[in-house]
């Protein structure tokens, strides 16, 4: 049994109530963790205890319960600032989540600064969260989506990105991890090169930040987004953090209540940020508990998080490799522990439906990334996604289903 | 045999099997076996839309009664096709159309066809449905 000499996984996994528990008679095995990650003990005790003890609406309200939970909410705001090294607090957007998110910059930023003839920037391994804001924005403004595309690797072809950005280029929209391939790609080059030709960069990190440190200032994005689902918290809640220079300049994207300054038949004016991106009530208790699991996170240590991901992932990796028959879709040089795969001929549902059956958690299929699978030729894959809580054992005890599987469709 | 005497004999042979994997089993040797569709009607005009496997449907009434071709790329729906062709075919449209399969529910395979989940077998049932009924309108016309 291998030890990881920094992180004690068993009891991190006693902090996680979803993992001790037991699907068709057998120890859950949840591999599924770039879908959704599960949630702390902490985490679940504090939106319980918010829900039944502190609910009340934040921001106007003038009694004892909403001063309380207005300061846990721009706590959380705080908290996030930290976690992301953002330069202002009012730089730090709550929305619903990561595809919120970029719909709020597609609209606002189309709004502001994207005319006829003009060009984006996305890449053929995003998320179609990251595709269709774009292209549902360019056609209403009448520009262009231009892709740039990947090796066989999953590994972005920098030189043809260079090639992409002309003067027409206003913006560019790369995921930093691809959720189908694992690959970091290199976000701090993609953003240096986009800055020399004065092109504001989005980043969509819905499967970086839970794996590594970010820090916003030093790969100097314009726009960072990320959903708190999937970083140990709860759902529904997500952050569009943005530098102060594009917010204030764009309008909003959403109006209503708490977005106001003053309101008259004739005119509105609109509130300082964040709240001018922040219209009606917000999701204040999923703030709040993202806000713990950030701290839950901090406390452990995303580089020793880090680490024990990369011995994971390169255990899992030689394991995978010793099955005839396995085939690996992202080889990058620098990845997550995110295994997709096709065994043998078998179609990816058939697999993961057994899988399940021997109590392992996978996602199967496109995972919203289409154009992706179109690059490979096939029309998706198995994922197995892991998270600092999964096992070594695990590992193995996945290597055996997949053989049994194999034994299964021969 | 009535479709509710054919749904009684797959509950039967589904209750010889012990555990969740036996019964899958089981369903990929039923996929196996299951005849191709024909060729013609392997393209994306035929293509039933949102399952997550390519799965290829056409029926046609022939002397009153449906007659189902349908493929799978998955050897689990093939299984499931066929326990469905096995129970609809040679049946009469009008009584396809009134059935309840319910010996989806008896032998434990409920959420492969619920209709909350998106790619679910749900949708075949109900083309095989829509079909009865739209070959027993045919008939009542012919008579």
């Amino acid at each position: 049994m291998k030890i990881n000499n920094h992180l004690d996984i068993t009891k991190i996994r006693n902090d996680f109530p979803a993992l001790n528990q037991k699907i068709y008679g057998k120890h859950l095995v949840y591999f599924d963790n770039a879908a959704t990650t599960q949630k702390p003990k902490i985490v679940i005790d504090t939106i319980n205890k918010l829900q039944s003890e502190h609910n009340s609406n934040v921001h106007r309200g003038v009694h004892y319960l909403s001063d309380q939970m207005t300061q846990m909410y721009e706590s959380a705001r705080k908290k996030v600032q930290d976690f992301l090294n953002a330069q202002y607090v009012h730089e730090i957007i709550f929305t619903k989540g990561t595809t919120d998110s970029i719909n709020a910059v597609a609209f606002s930023f189309g709004e502001a600064y994207i005319k006829e003839g003009d060009e984006i920037i996305v890449s053929e391994m995003e998320h179609h969260s990251n595709i269709v804001p774009w292209q549902i924005m360019t056609k209403r403004k009448d520009a262009k989506l231009r892709v740039i595309p990947f090796d066989d690797n999953g590994e972005l072809l920098l030189e043809e990105y260079k090639k992409l950005i002309n003067s027409k280029t206003k913006l560019v929209a790369i995921v930093h991890v691809s959720n189908s391939l694992g690959t970091i790609n290199p976000v701090k080059e993609i953003i240096d090169i986009a800055h020399k030709n004065n092109i504001p960069v989005l980043i969509d990190g819905t499967q970086a930040v839970q794996h590594e440190k970010i820090d916003v200032q030093d790969i100097d994005c314009d726009f960072y987004c990320f959903s708190g689902h999937k970083i140990y918290g709860p759902t529904g809640i997500g952050i569009l953090y943005g530098k102060e220079r594009w917010l204030k300049e764009m309008p909003p994207y959403q109006s209503g209540g708490d977005m106001i300054d003053r309101v008259t038949f004739e005119k509105t004016t609109f509130a300082e940020l964040p709240a001018k991106f922040e219209a009606g009530t917000p999701n204040y208790i999923g703030a709040v508990g993202l806000g713990i699991a950030l701290d839950y996170l901090t406390n452990i240590g995303l580089n020793n998080i880090q680490n024990y991901e990369k011995e994971l992932l390169e255990y899992g990796a030689n394991k995978l490799k010793e099955i005839d028959g396995l085939k690996i879709y992202g080889m990058a040089k620098n990845k997550t522990c995110l295994f997709s795969f096709l065994l043998n001929n078998i179609p990816p549902y058939d697999t993961g439906i057994i899988l399940d059956k021997m109590s392992i958690a996978v996602r199967t299929g496109h995972h919203c990334t289409q154009p992706l699978w179109d690059h490979y030729k096939v029309e998706g894959s198995v994922r197995a996604s892991l998270a600092f809580y999964n096992t070594f054992e695990e590992i193995d005890y996945f290597c055996e289903a997949l053989k049994k599987v194999q034994k299964m469709f021969s | 045999m009535t479709i509710k005497e054919i749904q009684e004999e797959v509950i039967k042979e589904f209750e010889k099997l012990n555990n969740e994997l036996e019964k899958y089993n089981y369903l990929i040797i039923l996929g196996k076996n299951l005849k191709s569709i024909d060729p013609k009607y392997k393209t994306d005009d035929y293509l039933i839309k949102g399952c997550q496997v390519n799965t290829w449907y056409h029926s046609e009434c022939k002397e009153g009664k449906i007659v189902y071709e349908v493929d799978s790329l998955s050897l689990i729906t093939r299984g499931f096709i066929s326990l469905l062709l096995r129970i609809c075919s040679a049946q009469k449209p009008e009584d396809i159309q009134n059935t309840e399969f319910y010996f989806i529910d008896k032998i434990g395979f409920k959420n492969q066809f619920s209709p909350l989940k998106d790619n679910s077998l749900f949708k075949l049932i109900n083309k095989i449905k829509t079909d009865a009924v739209s070959g027993s309108r045919m008939k009542q016309n012919k008579n």
